[in-house]
């Protein structure tokens, strides 16, 4: 494991085995199926490098990243919808459901170049404007938790409610086209999943390049002691806010990518509990580290896929304990494993570590399994 | 006017229903800082505690009323239990301790899965609850009414406790310093597992009550933890006239909204509002003057 | 945790620099074909085997999350109608091998589990699915691989695709008998409830446009949250309206807390009856046959139907899960599914899904509802509609029926007061 960040030189052969594994192991090893449920875990993936910015050095609880990943996922949905209608027409479910007419914050969207525009930008902003109201008025800790919480729920609830314009309980799908390629042929499919894996691979590059800036320090002082940073002559709420608009530009990216992998978007992927996914597997993971969230999210969501398979009741059980584990008793994540097992020191009580180390060895066994 | 009565009665029933199911959250979320996720299964207990007596006694209206203490010992045992188990080790760790335990309520619902199974069950009201009373040409569900009188007296009855026993007069200590109260002899594990109990037991009887008006199934605490939180964020920690407040006030906006819009969009604006309030007062309606930083 | 060293700027450069390049490799690198090219059908080669003994078909029902309440019970009709299948030779000579599947209950994981039965288990047929949302998110999946999927439950209508057999009502056999019936008895004006997604809303749609031919007032429309257990408000504005009747598309959890306020807020079925069309036997039991007394329902099947198929599929029902389950609408009509898939096979004399489509038209079976007929233009069936009365023992009674199997119409296109309803 390479999550814990030693020296450049590990990163780099991190990112260069992570992009042999993405670009030529899994497109030659695994079914179309099976790789684009893998490009689906690097979706979820890329919301968990934002998350691990702003919750595991921000300190940020961001519980309603469903929010940003929806926003993206749903502005490049209806590009998807309008350039499958032709130009002028109107999506088909509008037929079916509304009056037929395409409403006029659609429009803008039939352009892709707007489209591509929106989604790197929309997210950051309404996090911007979010973020400005809650930080500048010192709301944090469970208060942020909650608000983002609710704030998750509440764009489920509008998204069901306006199903002429947004598809409702359906969501959108039955795309047939991705920037006029065709989303059936196994070769665009790999095309698809090759764009996700770059992207996450540049996230992680963006990422570690803050971790070591000033920012990435500035940051982590306003986690561990927000009043003395502001004491320094900081504003705390610039610092956090710019970690909460890159880590709401993440997810936004991440939904858009979700859509022609996954085929559909609905407000089932975007509610309180897909939210609450996404902080599972950064917990899991090792929410300080770079390739923590990543792994985890990965892990958890291809455990969940395989388990919950075998067993739909078992799977809740399971992931129930596994994050009370983790959490309770190894704060740091899988990640921190590799460091406890080095200094021979155990983070939390003694019969923990074992349960712990338990829990993770088949996990880390199938993680294995995913990659390759 | 019959409608205005009408949704009046609506809010006031709807106020009274949130500060039931938050009334324990405003005790444990003030007191230690602590989130507990699992309080909506908590009240979910108290829901099929109702269910089990039920089905024992047979007689809706004895087994309602003895359900109600039932309720708050099963709800207040299993906090108990959370925090011995979980919370006590998880102190200045308020996140975490807010994914523990939803960790924890996952598994609590999945358990009512397996033990009564996944279909909602049936919990019979009483005959005398059933029905409306006539006030000025208003019929009011009696339902309603005894939810209202439920969540009056445990009000009264928390609020009590905290003002004139000796656990009252520690709680108020801890809340306002925990370092402090410790030094001049509280047992701080103590008076935190004492309000564990009372705080998660308040959610047990909140469940019993939900019998009443909706469905028992296992999803029951979710439906409502979202509402809880809103309603002790917005009355401020450790308050409990706080959360009275913000309680009545949300179940009247909602009422309001609910009528003039649909049941969807009047979810949207109270959080609208919601989040509108917090920006002119980031604490909540009431907040506990201390002199630390943090 | 962070180191303070930081990298030369030209390395930094040179990072993102490498990065670009491999992404804009990726992008231009291999360019797959265009939309509308003839590739597009590259995915239709189906992958079943059909020289073993044994037939793969998939199922696929939400056995966890908010939906396993119901979806439980279809499958465990399914998994009858295999075994009685299997016991009696199974299907042009093969037995039938299941891959049971979950769909947990939301729309993305039933096009994943779609996907991974026709690809990855290579199955010939796929029955299941509940909500229109779940099947919504599956007919792309279908028709891109050119796979069959039976879907056992009523919907809201206006579709039909020739990669799905729907097997439960269309609006044609269950809400308009409904209205049909409610106009019979006098109704001049209605009041609408309904969850707040794609059923309620495109029913209640169609329910307009009847009651504007057919001078029937509407006198409200009212939709909340799926799971939402707040009904005060909307009860009293019901009372307030003072319809001659409700018609309720509510799903699930809110039925219970509705129909209790109901009760509460004094509203009977003798003066203002429900009509609901997602309350079956199943649901009954836990809203509480109390607080439904005399309300009413409109489906094609209830447990109580006087036929000799029926009763020998209740006794072995109770047989196989217990004496105390019930058995509904769209667990017959799922159990039917499996059955329609078997005659067609046979008749085809195939399990390819061309062979299958082609031979769907006209088969019938005799089902536990009566006989049914797979239409073969719109792939749905035709059945008998029946407007029943929950009885205090929780079982529903028939208390008028359409007498003849309806065609199945999912676009309403005989009815000259449904031409403005798209599709």
């Amino acid at each position: 494991m390479i999550g814990y960040l030693k020296g450049p030189g590990r990163v780099w052969v991190g990112l260069a085995l992570g992009a042999v594994v993405l670009f030529v192991l899994a497109p030659s090893v695994l079914s179309d199926f099976r790789l684009m449920l893998l490009g689906k875990y690097l979706c979820f993936a890329m919301v968990a490098v934002g998350i691990g910015l702003a919750w595991g050095r921000g300190g940020m609880l961001v519980l309603g990243q469903g929010v940003f990943f929806g926003l993206g996922a749903y502005l490049m949905a209806m590009h998807l919808k309008l350039s499958d209608a032709g130009p002028g027409k109107a999506p088909d479910f509008m037929l079916l459901y509304g009056s037929g007419v395409v409403p006029f914050w659609w429009e803008p969207f039939r352009s892709p170049v707007v489209t591509l525009v929106a989604i790197l930008l929309l997210p950051a902003a309404i996090a911007t404007v979010l973020g400005l109201a809650i930080f500048r008025r010192r709301v944090k800790g469970a208060y942020f938790a909650i608000l983002s919480q609710a704030l998750a729920a509440a764009f489920a609830i509008l998204l069901i409610g306006q199903q002429t314009t947004t598809g409702g309980t359906n969501g959108l799908n039955g795309f047939r086209g991705f920037l006029g390629y065709n989303l059936f042929d196994p070769v665009n499919k790999q095309l698809i999943f090759s764009i996700a894996a770059a992207v996450l691979l540049a996230m992680l590059l963006l990422t570690w390049h803050l971790y070591r800036s000033r920012y990435g320090e500035l940051l982590v002082a306003v986690r561990d002691q927000e009043e003395r940073v502001r004491f320094l002559g900081y504003n705390p709420a610039n610092i956090k806010l710019v970690a909460y608009a890159i880590a709401a530009a993440m997810a936004g990216v991440a939904g858009a990518l979700f859509v022609p992998i996954a085929g559909i978007i609905s407000p089932a992927d975007v509610g309180v509990v897909p939210s609450i996914a996404f902080i599972i597997g950064v917990a899991i993971g090792g929410r300080n580290t770079l390739l923590g969230p990543v792994l985890g999210t990965i892990l958890v969501a291809y455990a969940q896929t395989t388990l919950s398979e075998q067993f739909p009741g078992f799977w809740t059980y399971f992931q129930g304990a596994l994050l009370i584990l983790v959490i309770a008793f190894l704060p740091g994540g899988l990640a921190s494993l590799w460091t406890v097992v080095k200094r021979g020191r155990r983070p939390g009580p003694p019969s923990a570590a074992p349960m712990a180390a338990a829990a993770a060895d088949p996990a880390l066994a199938s993680e294995q399994k995913v990659s390759i | 006017m019959d409608v205005v009565v009408g949704q009046l009665f609506a809010g006031l029933s709807q106020g009274s229903i949130l500060i039931l199911i938050a009334l324990g959250l405003a005790l444990t979320f003030g007191q230690m800082g602590v989130i507990n996720m699992a309080h909506g299964e908590f009240i979910m207990a108290g829901a099929y505690t109702a269910y089990v007596m039920q089905g024992i006694l047979g007689d809706a209206g004895i087994s309602l009323l003895i359900a109600i203490p039932m309720g708050f010992l099963i709800g207040g045992v299993m906090g108990v239990i959370l925090e011995a188990v979980l919370i006590r080790h998880m102190y200045g760790r308020p996140l975490d301790t807010l994914l523990v335990t939803w960790g924890v309520s996952l598994i609590l619902q999945q358990l009512a899965r397996d033990i009564f199974g996944a279909p909602n069950v049936d919990v019979g009201s009483p005959s005398w609850l059933q029905g409306s009373v006539e006030v000025g040409g208003v019929a009011l569900a009696s339902a309603r009414l005894f939810i209202l009188a439920l969540a009056i007296a445990c009000v009264a009855a928390l609020s009590a406790i905290i003002r004139f026993t000796s656990l009252g007069r520690r709680v108020r200590a801890v809340v306002q310093n925990r370092e402090l109260a410790e030094t001049v002899g509280i047992s701080t594990r103590r008076t935190d597992r004492l309000t564990f109990f009372i705080g998660s037991g308040l959610a047990g009887v909140a469940g019993v009550a939900l019998t009443l008006l909706g469905s028992t199934g296992p999803t029951l605490g979710t439906n409502y933890i979202v509402d809880a939180f809103l309603v002790v964020v917005v009355g401020g920690i450790g308050q409990i006239r706080g959360a009275l407040i913000a309680a009545f006030v949300l179940g009247l906006l909602q009422s309001v909204f609910q009528y003039s819009t649909t049941a969807s969009m009047a979810k949207v604006l109270l959080l609208i509002a919601i989040v509108i309030f917090l920006q002119v007062r980031p604490q909540g309606i009431f907040s506990v003057r201390t002199r630390s930083l943090a | 945790m962070a180191k303070t060293s930081q990298l030369p700027q030209k390395s930094r450069l040179l990072s993102l620099g490498c990065l670009a390049l491999v992404s804009a490799l990726a992008l231009t690198g291999c360019g797959g074909s265009k939309v509308g090219s003839d590739t597009a059908a590259a995915n239709t080669s189906s992958c079943v085997k059909t020289d073993g003994d044994t037939i793969k078909i998939g199922f696929l029902n939400s056995r966890s999350g908010t939906m396993a309440i119901s979806e439980n019970t279809v499958y465990a009709a399914l998994a009858m109608a295999k075994d009685e299948i299997n016991a009696a030779g199974g299907v042009n000579g093969k037995q039938l091998e299941v891959v049971a599947e979950d769909g947990a209950s939301e729309p993305t994981i039933f096009a994943e589990k779609a996907q991974k039965l026709i690809s990855s288990d290579c199955v010939a047929a796929v029955f299941g699915g509940w909500t229109s949302a779940s099947r919504k998110a599956m007919l792309p999946v279908f028709e891109g691989a050119n796979s069959l999927l039976y879907y056992p439950v009523q919907y809201e209508g206006l579709e039909a695709s020739k990669n799905i057999f729907y097997t439960g009502a269309t609006t044609n056999q269950q809400i308009i008998p409904a209205l049909d019936y409610l106009k019979e008895k006098g109704v001049k004006s209605l009041f609408l409830v309904g969850s707040d997604y794609v059923f309620p809303r495109t029913a209640n749609k169609e329910i307009k446009a009847y009651a504007d031919a057919n001078g029937i007032e509407i006198k409200g429309e009212e939709y909340t949250p799926l799971g939402s257990t707040d009904f005060a408000t909307i009860v009293n504005k019901v009372k307030g309206a003072k319809a001659d009747a409700v018609f309720n598309t509510l799903n699930g959890d809110s039925n219970v807390a509705f129909f209790k306020e109901y009760t509460n807020a004094g509203l009977k079925a003798a003066t203002m009856p429900v009509v609901s069309v997602s309350i079956a036997e199943e649901e009954v039991q836990g809203i509480g046959a109390a607080n439904l007394k005399d309300q009413l329902t409109a489906w094609n099947y209830y447990q109580t139907l006087d036929t000799p198929v029926n009763k020998k599929f209740v006794s072995d029902f109770k047989a196989k899960y217990g004496a105390d389950r019930v058995t509904s609408d769209p667990m017959e009509a799922a159990y039917t599914s499996l059955y329609l898939w078997k005659a067609t096979a046979e008749k085809a004399k195939s399990f390819a899904v061309p062979d299958i489509q082609a031979a769907a038209g006209g088969v019938s079976f005799e089902a536990p509802e009566g006989t049914v007929t797979i239409n073969g233009d719109n792939h749905h069936i035709a059945k008998t509609a029946l407007i029943g009365q929950i009885q205090p023992d929780g079982l529903i009674k028939t208390i008028w029926s359409s007498d003849q199997a309806i065609e199945p119409d999912p676009f309403l296109k005989t009815y000259p007061w449904a031409a403005g309803l798209g599709g």
